[in-house]
């Protein structure tokens, strides 16, 4: 009986998002502060060769100006926070203009003369490896790993931009849906023996697919305010992570972590657009140092399309071999990934989705990121994992049609399990119950059921489908800090960033879990490093629950160790005599002889030494040592690395359901019912946990059919910087009612018996969705995501689509 | 190229009374800018894709707004809100082609502050034409849309004359179907035009989508009893179901008599910079049954002559089927 783990609560930050009490990013206000604006490049590709700023400067209230000058170079293709003698796509921030109110800011921009001169440019990476294709760069289209040696004579590895081509008939096997031979590739691996896999197999299923990029939209674009004081730079901004952010931070601005004090109390979205820290945050910190006053630069809702980075898209091609029983013998997968002027593509990651979704025996992954004249691209929700989940999903529906085989059936035989692997290392899993999960899936949506309706109504068609989605969600190594100050309340300091997933809030019930303190005698602590924070991983990758849950865990062991001790100096007879509840330590054989943790609590600051935090363990990070050293004296402190043994990627996986009725005039479908089932270990907090699986089967739905990069290729011009032309899915374009439910069987790994869930979410809806769509229509292959209302019209209608082009950033 | 979101200097004007924003209008001309609900203004505008001198905002004159019942119909101010027209009774009961139009006018929060007068005289929707690039439409000598390459999955099937830019209203169809009439004042008088007139395209204007000058002020829309009560079809069709504008949408008014058509009105939005009445297939159903047979007979008269683009193929059988719908529902 758990008294904080698996039960809901509410995390100590909402009662201010109802109020609006809470303070994001836009909301620090400083006096003296002023308003910075950003100027953009207008052209996708080329160098500034002169900026006339003096009309701006002459102006009454501008009071400063920041370019690419006044920050360290960065060599391409890294992401300058202002370019100069690259300027890469159209929305680059060229430099910054700051004034005492925004109006005058704004108007100083139009009054700057910036000269460019322009490049040749790209927004297709297909375009960019085909013979006479033009470049993102002077230097070339892909960064390709070299072994240089170094000033020693020892080996490093570096990487240098080339230009890669592929031969005209690869471009071209590749976009009819064949093996792109001779295609130069920079990634690749392969295990089993995938030729011996397609002649053992029954069915081989051969297809091309194109993914699109999907700029982030999160609701709070990422603004900025940054202000000096005795040498220490406070950095309010608006991120995924917290501790996370210092070390990269604290790089950009040229000071010792010690003297950042980051702020983020709340976080209006991040989804892998903020998990460290933005190049864009140089720009804030650095003008305010230049003009010693406060600075906030706010960030538009454009210039978040534009710098907020993109997931990238991928054109591909994938072979997949099925034994006559069901199972997957070989697959081979080509991927290329549209980097976009600088970041890179998830293709390693989509081939890991492959290889969790469905066990191949064999598989050959290859893979090259093609970088374009397009926004930067970054990691976004399950990227990689996600857009090939829905993709693949029909694939497969493909495969076990021709074998006649259901298609849950069909993901039963390939289904993972404790024992299975993932990616191309075939690296263990801590624990996974997919079967499990389909089966109770199956049962809570009524798949056979659902089967056995009719299929046709009208216009109306059905369609059921069914995916999966994984993300590889937890991590190890970080740093738990828990005190048990005098008057025995228990202060938990976290270094996780509040990105709206409540998570600092859910893992923190571990250490209150461990100390068996109820909740409202607990304190977290945390959204700016002079909290003392502790060193934390990055808000990304589904990690958190599994991550510092683990953290907190080992630090409240820690303090109930040194509970324990202080109880046996104190009363006697050795530390294994004592033990915790209600708040006391106390001796097991009698247990009215004991400490309150407030008597502990002071016996702790009286003995000093690893009590009080005076001494701390070797193996903690920089960043927590300096969080102990502020809390050094105030109570019992518990502080501890989490070495808990184990290995392998904790799985978050998640299964999805869908049915829809898809209107053959219209090409619009409506989402008649959604389920999904999580086997994300044993799940930390009800509440939020159904909220992550809602939030990401919306998602879900706009990665499948409604969301999309759009470039011209005339003029690299970007068609979608808004959100309404973005189109994330609304309310109407979703099931309003969707099943949720878990099959909640511990990880063996982590203390509390949680692994992480968000990102698979996404991909578990979309597969689903896909799955759907393509069922709706007699199996039909867009092999396109998003598969949008006019290819949907044009394939019922017998006209071809533009997809077919494999072309990436179009409609 | 600055990426602006606060609002320009410029003047603005708060007139209370028609007769106020009329001289307002009058002595500004060009350099003034009319504003009812703002959501298709301060687009332009923050973007500095458009500029003008001053704002007259409109939004304080009460006699602009309300619903009347008349001799001949309904009025509607110009500044009465779409979701005001949704859900309004009369309009419900007896135009409901106009309510089932307005109400499903991008989303709940533009339905309450976007007027009928806003959402008539918008301007087109062609993304590089809102991004402020130099095209036909804007003086320049260029479309940037209409070229093999050009992203124009929105844009026109028909009447391309330079611009194929799409006109984006749910209610322009609607109120072209009900034969309404505009009522449009400046400060010598008042003149009616109707609903089919008031839009042009770009073979006529290239740079308005309105017969509206410079110090008029549409004031009122007027609809006539000859279609009250009739049987409608509307039907929107966009990527999302709120907050899209339409990929096609279809506004139909059929008198029915004796089981036959006796008299339509047939209107598709979306397909060309103004509604377009589709003349051949009202001419096509006169004297038949509103049966999906009718439907299949004639859905093809709606697109010929259509001049399919790069992307937007896809509107030919949307509108086709649409059209069908109508006549099958």
């Amino acid at each position: 009986m758990t008294m904080h783990i698996g039960k809901d609560f509410t995390p100590p930050d909402v009662p201010g998002k109802v109020t609006g009490e809470i303070k994001y990013a836009e909301d620090h206000k400083r006096e003296g502060m002023v308003f910075a604006r950003i100027l953009t490049s207008p052209m996708p590709s080329g160098r500034v060769v002169n900026i006339d700023t003096s009309a701006a400067l002459r102006m009454d209230g501008v009071v400063g100006i920041i370019t690419a000058n006044d920050l360290p170079p960065v060599p391409p293709p890294g992401n300058p926070a202002l370019a100069s003698d690259y300027v890469t796509f159209v929305g680059q921030p060229i430099l910054a203009v700051a004034a005492v109110t925004e109006e005058i800011a704004e108007t100083a921009l139009s009054r700057i003369r910036v000269d460019f001169e322009r490049r040749n440019f790209v927004v297709d990476p297909l375009v960019s490896l085909s013979p006479g294709g033009a470049t993102a760069y002077p230097e070339g289209n892909a960064l390709v790993r070299t072994t240089e040696e170094g000033p020693e004579g020892a080996p490093i590895v570096g990487a240098q931009i080339q230009d890669i081509k592929w031969p005209r008939a690869a471009i071209d096997n590749l976009r009819a849906g064949r093996e792109p031979a001779d295609g130069k590739f920079t990634q690749e691996w392969a295990y089993g023996d995938i030729e011996a896999g397609f002649a053992d197999s029954a069915v081989v299923v051969e297809e091309p697919f194109v993914t699109m990029g999907y700029p982030h939209h999160s609701l709070e674009s990422r603004t900025c305010m940054a202000y000096w004081e005795n040498g220490k730079c406070y950095f309010a901004g608006s991120s995924q992570s917290q501790s996370a952010n210092d070390l990269g931070l604290a790089r950009m601005l040229n000071i010792d972590p010690a003297n950042l004090v980051f702020i983020n109390e709340a976080t209006g979205g991040g989804f892998g657009s903020k998990i460290g820290p933005y190049p864009y945050m140089a720009i804030t910190g650095n003008l305010s140092r230049m003009l010693n006053r406060p600075v906030q630069t706010r960030i538009t809702r454009e210039q978040e399309f534009y710098i907020g980075s993109a997931r990238s898209g991928m054109q591909g091609w994938i072979k997949v071999g099925v034994k006559a029983n069901g199972k997957v013998a070989a697959v081979d997968l080509v991927i290329v990934n549209d980097a976009g002027a600088n970041g890179g593509g998830s293709g390693n990651s989509s081939a890991q989705h492959v290889t969790v979704a469905y066990q191949p025996e064999s598989m050959r992954f290859r893979g090259i990121e093609v970088y374009t004249n397009t926004t930067p691209r970054g990691a976004q929700r399950g990227p990689g994992q996600n857009e090939m989940a829905s993709v693949l999903s029909p694939i497969m529906d493909k495969a076990a049609r021709q074998l006649g085989m259901d298609r849950i059936a069909f993901r039963r035989v390939n289904a993972i399990n404790s024992d299975g692997f993932q990616g191309g290392s075939r690296g263990p899993v801590t624990s996974a119950f997919v079967n499990e999960a389909l089966d109770q899936g199956a049962r809570l949506f009524g798949w056979q059921e659902k089967m056995n309706q009719p299929k046709r109504n009208g216009s109306k068609v059905r369609g059921v489908g069914v995916g999966i989605g994984f993300h590889g969600a937890g991590s190890r190594g970080y740093d738990g800090l828990v005190r048990i100050a005098p008057d025995g309340k228990v202060h938990i300091h976290s270094g996780v960033g509040n990105l709206g997933t409540y998570s600092y809030a859910a893992t923190s019930r571990a250490a209150a879990e461990a100390l068996q303190v109820p909740w409202e005698n607990c304190e977290i602590h945390r959204g700016r490093t002079d909290e003392h924070l502790p060193h934390s991983s990055g808000q990304g990758g589904s990690n958190t629950i599994f991550t510092h849950s683990r953290a907190n865990w080992v630090a409240a062991q820690d303090a109930i160790a040194k509970l324990k001790e202080i109880a046996a100096a104190e009363l006697g007879g050795s530390a294994d005599d004592y033990e915790i509840g209600g708040e006391r330590v106390f001796r097991s054989s009698n247990p009215s002889q004991g400490l309150s943790y407030a008597d502990a609590a002071q016996r702790a600051i009286a003995m000093g030494g690893k009590y009080s935090g005076m001494e701390y363990p070797d193996d903690i990070n920089p960043i927590t040592q300096r969080a102990v050293e502020g809390l050094q004296g105030t109570g019992l402190v518990g502080v501890a690395r989490d070495n808990i043994p184990g290995q392998g990627t904790p799985p978050g996986i998640q299964v999805g359901f869908c049915e829809i009725e898809l209107d053959l005039d219209t090409g619009k479908f409506k989402i008649l019912d959604y389920a999904m089932v999580a086997d994300c270990g044993t799940v930390v907090h009800p509440k939020n946990f159904e909220n992550a699986m809602r939030g990401g089967a919306v998602w879900g739905v706009g990665l499948s059919t409604l969301e999309r990069h759009v470039y011209d290729p005339q003029n690299g011009l970007p068609a979608n910087v808004g959100l309404y032309q973005s189109k994330p899915p609304t309310y109407k374009d979703v099931a309003l009612d969707t099943k949720i439910a878990a099959v909640n069987i511990p990880d063996p790994q982590n203390p509390v018996g949680g692994r992480g869930i968000g990102e698979p979410t996404q991909g578990a809806s979309a597969s689903a969705l896909a799955s759907a769509i393509s069922d709706a229509l007699d199996g039909h292959l867009f092999n396109t995501s998003p598969t949008t209302t006019d290819m949907i019209i044009n394939h019922l209608a017998g006209n071809t689509y533009s997809s077919k082009t494999l072309k990436t950033n179009t409609f | 190229m600055p990426s602006y979101d606060v609002m320009p200097n410029m003047e603005l004007y708060q007139p209370a009374r028609v007769e106020e924003a009329l001289d307002i209008a009058d002595r500004l001309a060009e350099r003034g800018w009319l504003v009812g609900g703002g959501q298709d203004t301060y687009g332009w505008l923050k973007d500095r894709a458009k500029s003008a001198e001053a704002l007259i905002d409109l939004s304080g004159i009460e006699s602009l707004r309300g619903i009347r019942e008349t001799a001949d119909g309904i009025e509607i101010g110009a500044l009465t809100t779409l979701t005001e027209i949704a859900n309004n009774p009369l309009i419900q009961e007896r135009y409901a082609l106009l309510s089932d139009a307005a109400g499903v006018v991008a989303s709940p929060q533009i339905r309450n502050i976007g007027t009928i007068g806003g959402n008539l005289s918008q301007d087109v929707r062609c993304w590089y034409y809102r991004r402020g690039l130099s095209c036909y439409r804007a003086g320049g000598n260029l479309c940037y849309a209409d070229t093999p390459e050009g992203m124009n999955r929105e844009h026109s099937l028909f009447e391309t004359s330079r611009c194929v830019a799409a006109s984006p209203s749910d209610t322009a169809p609607a109120v072209v179907a009900l034969d309404a009439t505009m009522v449009i004042r400046n400060v010598d008088g008042e003149r009616t035009v109707s609903a089919e007139d008031y839009f042009v395209g770009p073979a006529v204007d290239i740079e308005n989508t309105t017969v509206l000058r410079p110090g008029e002020i549409l004031t009122a829309v007027r609809i006539p009893s000859t279609w009250a009560n009739a049987t409608f079809y509307f039907e929107k069709v966009a990527d999302r179901n709120v907050w899209d504008f339409s990929l096609v949408n279809i506004a139909a008014a059929f008198q029915i008599s004796g089981g036959t058509i006796q008299n339509s009105r047939i209107v598709a939005g979306a397909v060309q910079a103004t509604p377009r009445r589709l003349t051949r297939v009202e001419n096509a159903v006169r004297g038949q049954a509103r049966t999906a047979a009718t439907g299949e007979s004639v859905a093809a008269l709606a697109a010929e002559g259509a001049r399919v683009l790069a992307h937007n193929g896809y509107k030919v059988p949307l509108l086709q089927n649409l059209v069908k719908r109508s006549l099958s529902a």
